[in-house]
Order: structure tokens, then C-alpha cells, then sequence
């Protein structure tokens, strides 16, 4: 009996020294992946637009704030994060970081003094980030960025999610090695695949959405190696769409199409819209046109099986009536009779077709397809529901710079209007997903 | 007096409606510093035009919510020299637009090209019929610029605007199906036809069948989805028939917004103030230059002088008149001497149609688009004998509706009660039934219709209001008279049921009450002589060389169509000029 209490004492006692070590005890930090000169200093531009690839504004500027200011409302399962203020403001900024400090907050996650940063930070992707980027975006936040002195709201999680010492059990879980190695020899061999592999998987941290999260809440892949990688993933209730099923959009468009949706926000199917439209607007958009082929040719080259032909478009050369007129589809010819409609067809009439037209196909690169449209048919409907409610706009982008919008419905339509309507736009057009409830809309409408 | 002055600008724009848009595009590619100053709103197809609560007839179709406010600004208005002018104090015959886009918001989208021989009129007629057949008090002059110099800049102007249309004339090469009068175009429009309501074809068809020759409407109406050289994008048109007086839910209609506005604000060089309007055009001591502008900022209340070294005048025709008048930039018109410049040559649109009733036909009004529609040139001002027919001028003849609205386009045959039981009966039998065929003419300009201050009245600035002083004339009311002839034949050939004629007739004076035309030009017309024209063949002063006037009030008289496309044309041209040829060496570039 002694013994064992004796035992007991001594496991208690490991444990507590376990667990003062994983608090105190200083984390190994990451070692740069490259060894550049001292002297070494980016060319005109490098760190804007490594900043640019790796979209730090998506999060750290506020809307309608300062460029990296932070205070950036970050809504995670946990609560929320607010994003930091990462201008050289040495009061409330980063002025006060190293190099080596900058560093480990980008793969390992570890602010100065040893805190650990929630996992918003994508860090389980910066890990990939090559030491010229990672020394170029410090050059550049250290001598381009305007110091703003602002000082955001701390980020106040309830218990557990406070005790950030768990974040280092989780790290331990969760991450992979870092520093950017291509998954298999057919990319490593290939320059472009390689590239696009890198912009992917490291500054383009498109897992963060684009892949599941798995029991503990990390990436469920972060390679084409793994078999969840970009497989889908949910973000503020929208689905972020599987970008490698043979069936998947970006799959089935053609690379000159996923290239205008990544760098122009819109294509010949459809247009971005939530999370993704920031991403295109901060980031995609500004791709130099070799990364923007290396990003298509990477994802088109990680499919999963042969890809599927992209659904049809009408022949755009012929004016809109003429177009209509070649749809043969049930959907579209029963809109086009008018005759015995649905409660959604009628609203879709009054209230859609004027832009997405009969034949659910819209106008290329202006009005989104209606029919195999992710955003449409995705089980997560909020992305659906939300955009009837409050529309969505287009970012201005270089190439395509209209701010193209849609208005939103919530002021006409009710809750019902909205289930009827969505679930009409779930079921046109061959297309074959769930339909909405009015507690759905209920849920979203704000 | 200002009570602030703000930092100087390479280029400060006046007005940001289709020309200031152009200009303030064309001019940040230079990478100059630019403010345009708007004094209306700002607005944008989202949220200001959406769907549905832009299809609001009583809003903006009879109380002209897009319009300029008279309350804030407008003119006076008499027949001749005699007579006291009264303020227009409620919109009628014409409707000029305010805020950001300006009229280009709502209107229609008809988009001509002029005439080579409209070009130099005053040349045509002398070298074809004889400088007496001119007659007394017409002041018809050549615009000092040619079809062949300005064909580059239609082009761009057509592509940028994405106008649906079908070429009559390749180079020379006469194209089926379309206007074979037409002065030689470089290439295809850059998208299709409007495809065409049932009483455009009857028309058509009608028209035909009489070896007349008709085509499509030149429409700055999308076909399809559309995509211009900078990038900005139109959607197809839906024809939901409301287009004029409205700004397009669709993104369809060619408007600064559409087609221009979202690339300019992309320029970090490129800014623009709403509700700041501009009191005058300041002017260097020695009165060779302009330094800048005064304006009102409506926000703050502030007088605010801008500097600038390039003053570009791109506020509606109407405007811009005034303004060179309030900053004495140029020697104002006098009609009793005929000396001065600014002011002269004002004129306006000779409109008339002929309505048909057919109780065997469906039109469905309702699906319709600003600019549909299929038109002859037959009787174009290059198709005329002048001698023979005893006037000078022309029109083109269209059949096709631009939509069936329940106010404004609600039409009932003569003899129908104007409201009640009748009417009402009057209304649900014809609504669907009736088509009209009208005529859109010229109008040329005369030594007393012109454009000065007025003694009596004045604006809230305390500016005095600008006169206008117009009435119709005999050669016009002749040209009218001979197109109602026309169409009435065509019509006839239709056989409709019963048929109603609206033109002007011998003795009509002109009436600021009926919606006419909102195509008010001249007043700052260009030239090639300093004696009878305000701006040289760039639009340029010939007073004050770094102040260019843009837009309509540049016409030395009306020609046959919608002005929209020589305007859109000129700014371009003078971009250019400005671009390539005044911005190294600022000077009088004639």
C-alpha cells in the first residue's frame, strides 16, 4: 500500500514537472531552411509580393483599418481571435521583432517570449515557407509598412482554449516537418509543379480551408500525399469546395479558366464569392502570370483520377435570347414556358432570372451558372442562403476591375421565399442536392 | 472668396459623366495627378440601379430622381430677343442628369456616328446646292474635323461601350443588313444586334417592301456579356424596358460605371469629390490660362479654390456654356452684332413619330430596351436634295419601342378620354396593340438661338441663371413635315387600324413642357476660326489654352442622330491630342 501511494506520489509528481516543463520550458524553435548572407537583401518588390502570396492582409487588416494594423475578428469553433497588429509600431507592432523572432512566429507559431499564437496563424503552412520569403517579408514589414500604433483587443478564449501551453501538445500532434519539400519526384522534377506545389501547400495556405480538420482540429492533409488534402473543408459555415475530385470545379474548368477565377475572381462558370473573394482581392489576384500557371498546373496535376469535362456553356458569341434558345434541359424549358411553376421557380423568375437567365447559365464571367455551381449545391447551404440574402461582390482586379454585385434579397424575401428558392436552385437544372428549410434561412439571416 | 485652396493637381475635371470619365482615364495612363469634382452623388449600379427598386416608374421615370434639381440648378427659357425669359422650373423637354455618370446613367444607349458630310455641312451645302440655298439667320458652319480623322476614335469609343450593332459599311465594302449610308467603318461592331421586338420587324419588313433599307439601331444595350479594353464588363440585356430616365440593374447599359469607373478608381492618381460643384473657372492675370477652379463643397459649405494646370470642362453642354460665360473665358455672343462666341449656335432635336393600332397584333411593350429598334437612313441628311425638297436637313426613321412602362408609356388613340372610365377601357384594349415609327432629325443653328446670362435671374450661388433663347424654325418644321410624309407612307402600307401623327407643324413654337429630347448642343462649339467658334478642332479654348471643353455643346448645330457618339468620339480625340501633343509643350495647339 505504502509503495503504491509511494508510486502515485512520484507519478504525480513527473506529471507536475512534465507539465511545468511543457509551460516553461523554452520550445525549440525552427532553424531557417537556408542559409543566406547576413547581408543578403531582397529585390524591389520580393516582399510585397511574398507578403501578397502569403495574403497576411486577409487577416491582419481590419476592415475599413490601417494596412496590418490588425483587430481582425477571427471566428473560430473556439471564439474569437482577433488578429494582431503587425506593422513596425515597436509599442503595438512587431518594430521590437528579430529576424529569427519573425521567423518562428511564421513555423513554429511561437511569438517573442515564448507564447504560443492560436493556430489562426496558419503556421501549419508558413512551416513550408522558403527562407527568401520569409526574409523578404520581414524586410519588407520592417522598412515598407508604415508603423500604426494600435493596439487591438487581446484575444480572451474561455478555458481551456486560454491555456495556451496546450497549444504546444497540439503542435506536437499536429505539425509535420518544416520547410518545403515536393511530395513526390515527378514535382520535385518539374519547375513549374514544384512552384505551384510550393505557392500552395506554403504562402497560399489555401489547406487552411480548402482541407478538413480532423479530430484535434488540424489540417487533414497537407499534401497530395494525404488523401483529405483540399478535399473540402467549412469556413464560417460556407464550404470551401474539394479542389480534386475528378468532379470538382476546379478540375473539370480548364487551366485558362481556374486562372481567370484565381486571378480575375470570376471565369466563365462562376465568380468567387465569401472567404475566397478576399483571398482573390489581397492576394490571388496579384500572382505574376508564371505563378498563377505553376498554382493551375500543380492542382490540375493532383487530381484525383481523370478529370471531368466542364459543365457545357452556351456559345457566348450569339446574343442572349439566342443562347436560350439552344438550352433543351426540362428546367429551362419549363421556365421559358412559364407554365405550372413552383413556388421557387416563380420566385427564381421574379426575382433571378433577369441576370442568371431560363437556362440557369447566366453570362460568362458577369453572372454566375446556376447549374453545378459549388456554392449552390453545397451541403453546407449557409454560403447559398447568405448570398440570397445579402448578395455578394466581386473584387476589382486587375485585369477584370469592375466590382461586380449582386444585391441582396433579405429585405423582399422571406424566410420561406428563401428555402423555396434555394431549393428550386438546389434541384434545377440537374442538379441534385438537398433542399433548404425555412430554419436553415432562419439560422442565417442576420 | 475661397476660404480654403487645396493642393494643386496636374488635372482637375469638371464633371465626372462619359466625358470625364474618358478623359480622367486616357490621362492617368500619363501618370498625371487628377481630381474630378461632381456636384451630385455618387452612384453606382449597386445599390443605387438594383433590381427592383430602380424599376420605380413615379421615382425616377415622372419625378426624375436622376436628374439635375431645379431647385439647385437650371436656366431660363424665351422664343426670341423680345421676350422676358422665365425659369425652367420643372423638367419637361429636356433632362439633364446629375451625379457620378451623369446622363450617361439614363439614357437610352442610341450610339451614332455622324455623317461625313454632317461634318462639314456648311461646305457639303455650298459645294452641292449653292450658298443660297442657306437660309437668312441660319448659321450652319464645319466642324473643323473630319469622318476619316475621327473613324479611329468612334471605333475605340464603340468598343469601349460594347455597342451591339451590324456594320453597313467596311471600308467602303457596303455590308448586308446594315445602314449602307453610313460613312465607312474600319471593322464589325463589337457585338451582335438587339434581337428585335415584333413591330421592328414590321417595320422592317414594311420598309423593305418599299426598297428602303433598314438595320438595326446602333444600342449601347449589351447583346451579350461583354468585356472592354479596360478590363470592364456588361452583362446581356434582359429587356425589361426600363432604360431611359433609369440607371440599368443589369449592368447592360453602356455608362461610365459600366464600362470606365471601377478601372479609374483603381489609379492611385486618379481621385473625385462628390457634391462639390464648380462656381467658375479661375483665369491667370494676363487671361491666357487658367489656374484653376473655384468650387462649392456642399459638405462643408467651404468655397474651395483648386489649382491646376489643366482645367477639362466635362459638365453636361447646357453646363458647360455657363460656366465659360460665369468665368469669362471667351467674348460672349451677341446676336444683334454677331460677334462673340460664347452661346452661339445653340440648337436641338427635331423629334416627331406616328403611332399605329393594330387590334389583330400583340407587341408585348413590355419587352423592350433602350436602343431596339430598326432604323432607315434613307432620308439622312447625305440622301437629301436639299434644292429640291427646300430644306436642310435629315432624320432617321425607326420602328421599335424601348419599352411599355404603365405611366409614361401608356398610350391611347386619339379621342380616347384623358382619365376615367373611358380611359381606362381605352388603355386595356390598346396597351398591348400599338407601335409608333418616329423620326429623330436635326436641327440646324441660327444667328438668334443662342445662349447668354440672364439679367433677371440667379442661382443659389447668387450666379445669374443662363438664357436660353430658342425657337423652331421654318427649315426644320419643312424637314419634319417631309419625314411625317414618309413615315405616314410606310405606315399606311402596314394597314393599321387607326393611326396617330405628332409633329411639328408651320407656326409651332417651342414648348419646354413635353418631353422632347434631352439633346441640347452647341453654345461652346468648335472650329477652326477664333471669330466663330469657342474651342479650336481639340476642344480646346482659343482663350485660355490649358482649358478644354468636352461634350455636345462643342456641335456647331445638330445633326441627325443621338449625340452621345460624336461626344464620346471628340474626347477621345482630344485625349490624344492632349496626350500626345499638348502635355509636352502646353501652348495653342492651333
Amino acid at each position: 500500500m505504502k509503495s503504491y501511494l509511494r508510486i502515485l506520489g512520484a507519478l504525480v509528481c513527473l506529471g507536475i514537472i512534465v507539465l511545468l516543463a511543457i509551460i516553461f520550458v523554452p520550445p525549440q524553435l525552427t532553424k531557417p531552411s537556408e542559409q543566406l548572407a547576413a547581408d543578403w537583401k531582397p529585390a524591389p518588390g520580393q516582399g510585397e509580393y511574398a507578403m501578397r502570396m502569403a495574403d497576411c492582409a486577409a487577416c491582419h487588416t481590419a476592415e475599413g483599418g490601417k494596412p496590418f494594423a490588425g483587430g481582425r475578428a477571427i471566428e473560430s469553433p473556439m471564439g474569437t481571435i482577433w488578429a494582431t497588429n503587425i506593422t513596425p509600431d515597436k509599442e503595438t507592432g512587431i518594430g521590437n521583432w528579430s529576424l529569427d523572432e519573425f521567423r518562428a512566429a511564421l513555423v513554429d507559431g511561437i511569438a517573442p517570449g515564448g507564447e504560443h499564437l492560436y493556430p489562426a496563424m496558419p503556421y501549419e503552412n508558413y512551416r513550408n515557407l522558403s527562407e527568401t520569403d520569409i526574409r523578404a517579408m520581414y524586410d519588407y514589414f520592417m522598412n515598407e509598412v508604415p508603423a500604426v500604433n494600435n493596439a487591438v483587443e487581446e484575444t480572451a478564449l474561455s478555458f481551456p482554449f486560454n491555456q495556451r501551453w496546450g497549444i504546444r501538445l497540439w503542435n506536437w500532434v499536429a505539425l509535420g516537418s518544416s520547410g518545403f519539400k515536393p511530395e513526390t519526384d515527378a514535382i520535385a522534377k518539374d519547375r513549374q509543379l514544384a512552384r505551384g506545389a510550393y505557392l500552395v501547400q506554403g504562402p497560399g495556405h489555401c489547406a487552411s480551408c480548402h482541407s478538413p480538420r480532423n479530430l484535434i482540429m488540424a489540417e487533414g492533409g497537407t499534401s497530395s500525399q494525404d488523401d483529405g488534402f483540399l478535399s473540402s473543408g467549412v469556413i464560417g459555415g460556407w464550404a470551401a469546395p474539394d479542389l480534386r475530385g475528378a468532379n470538382a470545379p476546379a478540375q473539370t474548368w480548364s487551366a485558362a479558366d481556374l486562372k481567370a477565377y484565381l486571378t480575375t475572381g470570376r471565369n466563365a462558370h462562376t465568380a468567387v464569392a465569401g472567404e475566397m473573394a478576399l483571398a482573390v482581392k489581397d492576394s490571388l489576384q496579384y500572382m505574376t502570370d508564371e505563378d498563377a500557371d505553376a498554382m493551375v498546373a500543380y492542382l490540375h496535376h493532383i487530381a484525383k483520377g481523370e478529370r471531368l469535362a466542364a459543365p457545357s456553356i452556351p456559345d457566348q458569341s450569339l446574343s442572349a435570347p439566342r443562347q436560350l434558345d439552344q438550352a433543351t434541359d426540362a428546367t429551362s424549358l419549363k421556365l421559358a414556358k412559364g407554365v405550372g411553376l413552383s413556388e421557387g421557380e416563380l420566385l427564381y423568375m421574379d426575382n433571378c432570372a433577369a441576370c442568371h437567365l431560363t437556362n440557369g447559365k447566366g453570362a460568362a464571367e458577369v453572372f454566375p451558372a446556376m447549374s453545378d455551381n459549388s456554392l449552390v449545391v453545397a451541403d453546407e447551404k449557409a454560403g447559398l442562403i447568405e448570398t440570397i440574402l445579402y448578395g455578394a461582390e466581386m473584387p476589382s482586379t486587375a485585369k477584370r476591375p469592375e466590382k461586380l454585385k449582386m444585391p441582396g434579397f433579405a429585405e423582399r424575401l422571406s424566410d420561406k421565399d428563401v428555402a423555396a428558392l434555394a431549393s428550386f436552385l438546389r434541384q434545377g437544372w440537374g442538379n441534385t442536392a438537398g433542399a433548404v428549410t425555412e430554419a436553415d434561412v432562419k439560422a442565417v439571416r442576420k | 472668396m475661397a476660404t480654403r485652396t487645396d493642393p494643386k493637381k496636374d488635372v482637375v475635371i469638371l464633371g465626372l459623366g462619359w466625358t470625364g470619365a474618358i478623359l480622367g482615364m486616357e490621362l492617368a495612363n500619363e501618370g498625371l495627378e487628377i481630381l474630378a469634382l461632381e456636384r451630385g452623388e455618387d452612384r453606382d449600379t449597386v445599390p443605387d440601379f438594383q433590381y427592383p427598386g430602380v424599376i420605380d416608374e413615379l421615382k425616377y421615370g415622372i419625378r426624375y430622381g436622376f436628374m439635375q434639381k431645379p431647385s439647385k440648378m437650371t436656366l431660363t427659357v424665351r422664343h426670341n430677343l423680345d421676350q422676358t425669359a422665365l425659369p425652367y422650373r420643372h423638367l419637361g423637354s429636356f433632362l439633364p442628369g446629375d451625379g457620378v455618370g451623369g446622363a450617361g446613367i439614363h439614357w437610352n444607349g442610341h450610339t451614332w456616328r455622324t455623317q461625313d458630310v454632317e461634318l462639314r455641312l456648311k461646305s457639303y451645302v455650298e459645294e452641292t446646292f449653292g450658298a443660297d440655298i442657306i437660309p437668312e439667320g441660319m448659321q450652319i458652319q464645319d466642324w473643323g474635323v473630319t469622318q476619316e480623322e475621327l473613324e479611329p476614335y468612334y471605333d475605340r469609343l464603340e468598343y469601349m461601350m460594347g455597342i451591339s450593332g451590324k456594320a453597313g459599311n467596311i471600308n467602303g465594302e457596303i455590308q448586308e443588313g446594315g445602314n449602307p449610308f453610313e460613312s465607312p467603318r474600319s471593322r464589325e461592331y463589337p457585338n451582335p444586334p438587339l434581337d428585335n421586338t415584333y413591330d421592328a420587324e414590321l417595320f422592317a419588313d414594311a420598309a423593305r417592301k418599299m426598297g428602303y433599307h433598314p438595320f438595326p439601331r446602333p444600342a449601347a444595350n449589351a447583346s451579350r456579356a461583354y468585356t472592354n479594353e479596360y478590363g470592364m464588363q456588361l452583362g446581356p440585356c434582359n429587356y425589361c424596358g426600363f432604360c431611359e430616365r433609369f440607371g440599368c440593374l443589369n449592368y447592360s447599359k453602356a455608362s461610365p460605371q459600366t464600362c470606365i469607373l471601377d478601372a479609374l478608381k483603381r489609379k492611385p492618381n486618379f481621385s473625385y469629390k462628390t457634391h462639390s460643384e464648380v462656381l467658375k473657372i479661375e483665369k491667370a492675370a494676363d487671361g491666357k490660362t487658367a489656374t484653376g477652379v473655384t468650387y462649392y463643397d456642399e459638405k462643408t459649405g467651404d468655397e474651395v479654390f483648386q489649382p491646376a494646370d489643366l482645367v477639362l470642362v466635362c459638365t453636361f453642354a447646357l453646363n458647360n456654356v455657363h460656366l465659360l460665360l460665369l468665368s469669362g473665358i471667351g467674348q460672349p455672343y451677341d446676336p444683334v452684332t454677331g460677334e462673340g462666341v460664347v452661346g452661339r449656335n445653340y440648337s436641338y432635336q427635331m423629334t416627331g413619330g406616328t403611332a399605329l393600332y393594330f387590334k389583330d397584333k400583340n407587341f408585348n411593350p413590355f419587352i423592350g430596351t433602350g436602343s431596339v429598334g430598326m432604323s432607315i437612313d434613307d432620308f439622312s441628311i447625305g440622301q437629301i436634295d436639299f434644292a429640291k425638297e427646300g430644306f436642310i436637313g435629315g432624320s432617321y426613321i425607326t420602328g421599335g419601342h424601348t419599352g411599355g412602362r404603365p405611366i409614361g408609356q401608356m398610350s391611347t388613340p386619339p379621342g380616347t378620354p384623358s382619365w376615367g372610365k373611358g380611359w381606362k377601357e381605352a388603355a386595356g384594349e390598346w396597351y398591348l396593340k400599338k407601335m409608333s415609327i418616329g423620326s429623330h432629325g436635326s436641327n440646324m443653328s441660327y444667328r438668334d438661338c443662342y445662349l447668354d446670362l440672364d439679367p433677371t435671374y440667379t442661382d443659389r450661388h447668387g450666379r445669374p441663371l443662363m438664357r436660353m433663347t430658342f425657337n423652331w424654325k421654318d427649315n426644320d418644321i419643312k424637314m419634319t413635315q417631309f419625314m411625317k410624309g414618309k413615315i405616314e407612307e410606310i405606315a399606311e402600307t402596314m394597314s393599321p387600324d387607326k393611326m396617330a401623327s405628332g409633329y411639328k407643324k408651320e407656326g409651332s413654337e417651342y414648348d419646354v413642357r413635353p418631353y422632347q429630347s434631352t439633346h441640347n448642343v452647341g453654345g461652346a462649339i468648335m472650329g477652326t476660326d477664333p471669330k466663330t467658334s469657342v474651342i479650336n478642332r481639340y476642344l480646346q479654348s482659343w482663350d485660355c489654352h490649358n482649358v478644354f471643353v468636352m461634350g455636345a455643346s462643342a456641335y456647331p448645330q445638330n445633326t441627325q442622330y443621338n449625340p452621345t457618339g460624336p461626344l464620346g468620339a471628340l474626347a477621345y480625340w482630344a485625349a490624344d491630342a492632349i496626350r500626345k501633343d499638348y502635355l509636352k509643350d502646353p501652348r495653342p495647339l492651333m
